[in-house]
């Protein structure tokens, strides 16, 4: 009896555990082999570009915190830096290090969330309830500092929000302090660990040349072992002060990407342990009376102190005529924004750069030849958030 | 070679098709004819003084009522070089379509794809053009300027 075989196609549907939200994905297969992987997105569409040209300057920076929304800062960082170059503001040294902090937190935060879901994707549950720990900690900081846990606007146009108060100052020493031991209990858990090493090692493998090719950006393209890192090449806030390495891998696999990641989080608390040393007083904001918003204390006393914040809060300010792209590193990769102003208080075209949205791209590349399994391996070391991908 | 300068060499080699140029912000940018983009981009990709291999994104602007009325934008970077450059190239909304340079750099796919869903311009050449983020059926451009901001009229929506 002849025994014949055919491809099957299946749908990984939007609603899967291990697909980071509503991704779906057309799955063709032979046997257990990925032949070819066709990605449908759209699902988590908001129309926020849209949505951009509709409203004012410093309104659009909630906008700017739902895009990634596991690291807030670092998205109202890259917007805030993109319209402050493009008025030509420059915003206090105090200012500039608040961000990176905020900025750096948000990356561990970022991270510690990655490095849960993927785990426990590929099996190791106990990493997941782990991460959460450090992660409520975390968030009980930004709480301190901006007053929401996850959703925190903070960086604003100008400057910051609020400033640092000793407390949060002390708060985040202690963190600093004692994250790295949490780091070594994640890796005596899974970095060593046979089953671990199976299903990451020369899974998803992109060389260094095809990395560029794809447009990838972050932890999946330094993975391949290019040095580009938007802090070192361009470097924005106060970065250009601080002193970090660069995590790169070699074999662009599963597993150096998680091994970066892990660097990075290293990385991440020497920065913030130099920023809590060399933070300079001073003001938290620029003090600009046509963009910036005066003292709250002064506004509740004064008439014309509370017609200033008024108007500026509700009619905005306007942004001279031109175009910018700026682009920071985010912990996706380069998030980045292309704005074009006519002279209004709302821009004419915000394009956002995101990075999940071009290294979701990779996907189909990489899964090729491999198994359903790694398919969630795969997906889980691009780190990808659905919000970004769709905006 | 500086961004200025690889301008200077894209109006010398390809001769009128650089139609104006400048730099604001620290950024260069330069208008071009549509018609050979794609020889420009492999030739600005290949190059060793230039350089670009990453393609950082490509978008589109609609300047109604402004004539013509779309702008198809591309920001590139050189990872060797470390500097970036912006090429725009306005094409009219009766004919709004643009060679693809999809065969030039890998990650085109997908921003084109998201181009002509959200605008309606077309890219001669990409292997699969059709919406990425709008549902397979939905019809019309939503980010161009005369889309009503919340969505047009339907049975269960008539205002």
């Amino acid at each position: 009896m002849a025994v014949t075989t055919k491809e099957i196609t299946i749908n990984m549907g939007p609603q899967h555990p291990s697909t980071h939200g509503v991704l779906r994905l057309i799955l063709e297969l032979d046997g257990e082999t990925v032949v070819s992987c066709k990605p449908y997105l759209g699902y988590l569409h908001r129309g926020s570009e849209k949505l951009a040209e509709n409203r004012t300057y410093q309104q659009i920076v909630p906008l700017t915190d739902r895009f990634d929304y596991l690291s807030c800062g670092n998205n109202n960082l890259s917007y805030a830096i993109a319209v402050e170059k493009l008025m030509g503001i420059e915003v206090p040294e105090r200012a500039d290090y608040l961000r990176v902090i905020v900025s750096e937190l948000s990356r561990i935060s970022s991270h510690l969330l990655w490095l849960a879901t993927h785990a426990a994707d590929i099996g190791a549950v106990t990493v997941l309830l782990y991460c959460l720990r450090e992660r409520e900690e975390l968030l009980g900081l930004f709480e301190l500092l901006t007053g929401a846990r996850l959703t925190v606007s903070y960086v604003n146009i100008g400057g910051v929000r609020r400033d640092a108060t000793p407390e949060f100052m002390a708060r985040c020493k202690e963190f600093a302090d004692a994250f790295p031991a949490h780091l070594e209990e994640y890796n005596t858990l899974i970095m060593q660990n046979r089953i671990w090493l199976g299903r990451t090692k020369g899974i998803g493998i992109i060389p260094y040349d095809e990395a560029i090719e794809w447009g990838l950006t972050g932890g999946s393209l330094r993975g391949s072992g290019v040095n580009y890192d938007l802090r070192k090449a361009i470097p924005y806030a106060a970065y250009d002060k601080l002193d970090f390495d660069v995590p790169l891998g070699e074999a662009g696999d599963v597993y150096d990407r998680y091994i970066i990641r892990i660097e990075e989080f290293r990385q991440s608390i020497r920065i913030i342990q130099q920023c809590l040393k060399d933070i300079p007083d001073g003001p938290y904001k620029a003090d600009i009376p046509t963009v910036t918003l005066p003292a709250k204390d002064k506004v509740m006393a004064d008439i014309e102190t509370l017609v200033h914040h008024f108007v500026l809060v509700s009619k905005g300010f306007a942004v001279p005529k031109g175009e910018i792209y700026v682009g920071c590193e985010v912990p996706k990769g380069e998030l980045g924004f292309y704005i074009v102003s006519d002279g209004g208080a709302s821009p004419l075209r915000m394009k956002v750069r995101s990075p999940s949205f071009v290294n979701l791209q990779c996907l189909p590349r990489m899964v090729k030849g491999h198994m359903i399994a790694d398919i969630v391996s795969c997906i889980g070391s691009i780190d990808i958030v659905l919000g970004e991908v769709d905006r | 070679m500086e961004p200025e300068k690889i301008i200077e060499l894209l109006g010398q080699k390809f001769e009128g098709e650089v139609l104006s140029s400048g730099t604001d912000h620290g950024q260069t940018w330069a208008v071009l004819k549509r018609d050979r983009l794609a020889d420009i981009c492999r030739f600005l990709k290949d190059e060793p003084d230039i350089k670009m291999d990453y393609l950082i994104d490509v978008t589109a602007v609609d300047w109604l009522p402004k004539m013509p009325r779309f702008e198809v934008v591309y920001n590139m970077h050189s990872i060797k070089h470390n500097n970036r450059i912006r090429l725009k190239v306005p094409v009219t909304e009766e004919d709004a379509s643009v060679p693809s340079v999809a065969g030039v750099w890998k990650t085109a796919d997908w921003h084109e794809r998201e181009t002509f869903d959200l605008f309606g311009i077309t890219f001669e050449g990409h292997p699969d053009l059709r919406r990425i983020l709008m549902p397979e059926d939905w019809e019309g451009h939503p980010l161009r300027k005369d889309y009503p901001l919340e969505g047009p009229k339907w049975e269960f929506k008539p205002w």
